[in-house]
């Protein structure tokens, strides 16, 4: 006797992908966040230390040296948009590092989410604790240096959608580590951007690293945002080319990004480490 | 179910190498519906491997692993929805409050009416009065049936369970042992439990599957296994099976 497909039968497929499930995940994260206070305030302590630090140090600059008067606001933009980046990727890796640290990843890849849902909700959830942290942020820039980011209009939006996808293909790559080889590898999650900070020229143009250095630089997405964002403040311009160009170098990162967790995800399952998730 | 429905769970000469171990060597097994199999084995014998690798958290290094018909992992997003599982080394969110955790299950198991779901288990398990704590706020007896609920809260016709009542008082161990029974003959379910409680593997398993060393060395009804040994209790009959005593020494 041949059975009836099940009317599940459309979403049992490795591709199929359910808002649902999806939605359960940025819920499970909510729950979390809104149980905890100090984790809301940790998302907002380190941006507000960073942009105080370096608001003062640009004024302090730009009262002694000319240029950075004319210049004003590219430190602390610098500083905000690097925010953006880091931050990025650390509320994907931190939603992720959670069902590390409370021993619930079994849970959840025996269930039937999928791993792109799984990373669809990781995604939301770091927008949502970018936006917790970094909102209140560049208020503080405007009450306390005159500095307002969303000035920056449209050219902000072109901003922020290039470093969200830069910082979603790293942690996404990272927790992929982290699934491969256990908590071991945690340390990539807090450490692995600073990799890219003096090759991104967060601080200071391209042209200053020696020119050996500088066609590495611009293979990052950052650099094209970084060079993008002085080129508004200091020179009145908004270089879509640079946007442009970010835009398919993040789309090839990130689409690597997917395709290692894969990878990593389908190593772990070969070697057993998806059922041993400690160190 | 019909004549022609797959297994819920058939094990054909599963094989799993980690480097140069062999944590499970050959083994062949299959459940039928409604049944509650006992795994038993010491440490190392191979029985999560084994579990997990039903799971679809570990790819087989050879032979093939089915569930409800689905080769596991490759297919295993036909039937993950069908199948659920209980473990002392996974745990449930722990700053999330029962009813939290029961919801984002419910949601990624695709639960329909879930609230009435969630208070059926909340009255089934006795939970209905802890359902808006803490779960790190429980007792680890509440904790346990906290994962009770989730393993059970898409009606599960697989379960899988490794070590059910691991760290708890008799009492309630009894209690989750009956619930589990229950659950099996109402759902006609198939229960797959990996323990090291002989009392409870008795109590509970019309059947037992023992390992030892990744390999299968008897698979029988308990009351067969306690015949065939010449033991009164299944505990002396693990014993001989793991110190290495062979029937002509019983």
């Amino acid at each position: 006797m041949i059975r009836k497909p099940p009317a599940y039968a459309a979403s049992t497929t490795d591709l199929a992908f359910s808002p649902r499930r999806v939605a359960a995940m940025m819920l499970r994260y909510w729950y979390l966040l809104r149980s905890s206070w100090p984790r809301l305030l940790d998302l907002v302590y380190w941006p507000t230390v960073q942009m105080l630090t370096w608001g003062f140090l640009q004024y302090y600059i730009a009262a002694n040296a000319g240029f950075f008067a004319r210049a004003g606001g590219t430190f602390i933009g610098a500083v905000l948009l690097w925010d953006i980046l880091f931050r990025g990727q650390l509320g994907f890796s931190i939603s992720f590092l959670e069902e590390m640290w409370s021993r619930n990843i079994g849970n959840l890849m025996m269930s039937p989410l999928r791993p792109l849902e799984f990373i669809a909700a990781l995604m939301v959830m770091s927008v949502v604790r970018l936006s917790i942290g970094a909102v209140p942020v560049t208020l503080l820039a405007i009450a306390f240096f005159g500095f307002n980011l969303y000035a920056l209009g449209l050219a902000l939006v072109a901003f922020f959608f290039n470093l969200m996808l830069t910082s979603w293909a790293i942690g996404i790559f990272v927790s992929g580590l982290i699934l491969r080889n256990g908590m071991g590898a945690e340390n990539f999650a807090w450490s692995i951007m600073f990799l890219f900070m003096p090759l991104a020229c967060v601080y200071y143009p391209v042209a200053t690293l020696p020119a050996w250095l500088q066609p590495l630089a611009w293979l990052l997405p950052p650099t094209y945002v970084f060079e993008g964002m002085r080129a508004l403040l200091i020179h009145k311009v908004f270089r879509s080319d640079l946007m442009l160009d970010a835009l398919g170098l993040n789309a090839v990162l990130f689409a690597a990004g997917v395709l290692a967790f894969l990878a990593l995800v389908r190593s772990a399952r070969r070697n057993g480490s998806l059922m041993q998730t400690g160190e | 179910m019909p004549a022609s429905s797959p297994p819920p769970i058939a094990v054909e000469r599963l094989v799993k190498i980690y480097r140069t171990v062999a944590a499970v060597d050959g083994i062949s097994f299959t459940l039928v519906p409604g049944s509650i199999t006992g795994l038993l084995g010491g440490n190392g014998a191979g029985k999560t491997t084994t579990i997990a690798t039903i799971m679809g958290l570990v790819i087989p290094t050879s032979g093939r692993v089915t569930v409800l018909g689905a080769e596991m992992p490759r297919q295993r997003y036909r039937v993950l929805h069908r199948m659920n599982f209980e473990s002392p080394y996974v745990e449930v969110p722990m700053r999330l409050s029962v009813r939290q955790n029961l919801t984002v299950f419910g949601m990624l198991y695709g639960v329909e009416d879930l609230r009435g779901r969630i208070a059926q288990l909340g009255h089934e398990l006795e939970l209905t009065k802890l359902l808006d704590r803490p779960t790190g706020k429980l007792s680890a007896g509440q904790k346990t049936r906290v994962s009770l609920a989730k393993s059970l809260i898409n009606s599960p016709d697989v379960l899988l369970l490794d070590e059910p009542t691991a760290s708890l008082d008799p009492d309630t161990a009894d209690w989750v042992r009956g619930h589990l029974a229950r659950y099996a003959e109402m759902r006609r379910a198939t229960v797959l439990l990996a323990s090291h409680n002989m009392a409870e593997v008795e109590r509970l398993c019309d059947r037992v599957i023992i390992m030892k060393r990744g390999r299968i060395e008897d698979d029988d009804t308990p009351a067969k296994l306690l015949a065939r040994y010449g033991r009164r209790t299944l505990e002396e009959v693990f014993l001989d099976v793991a110190r290495g005593g062979s029937l002509a020494e019983v």
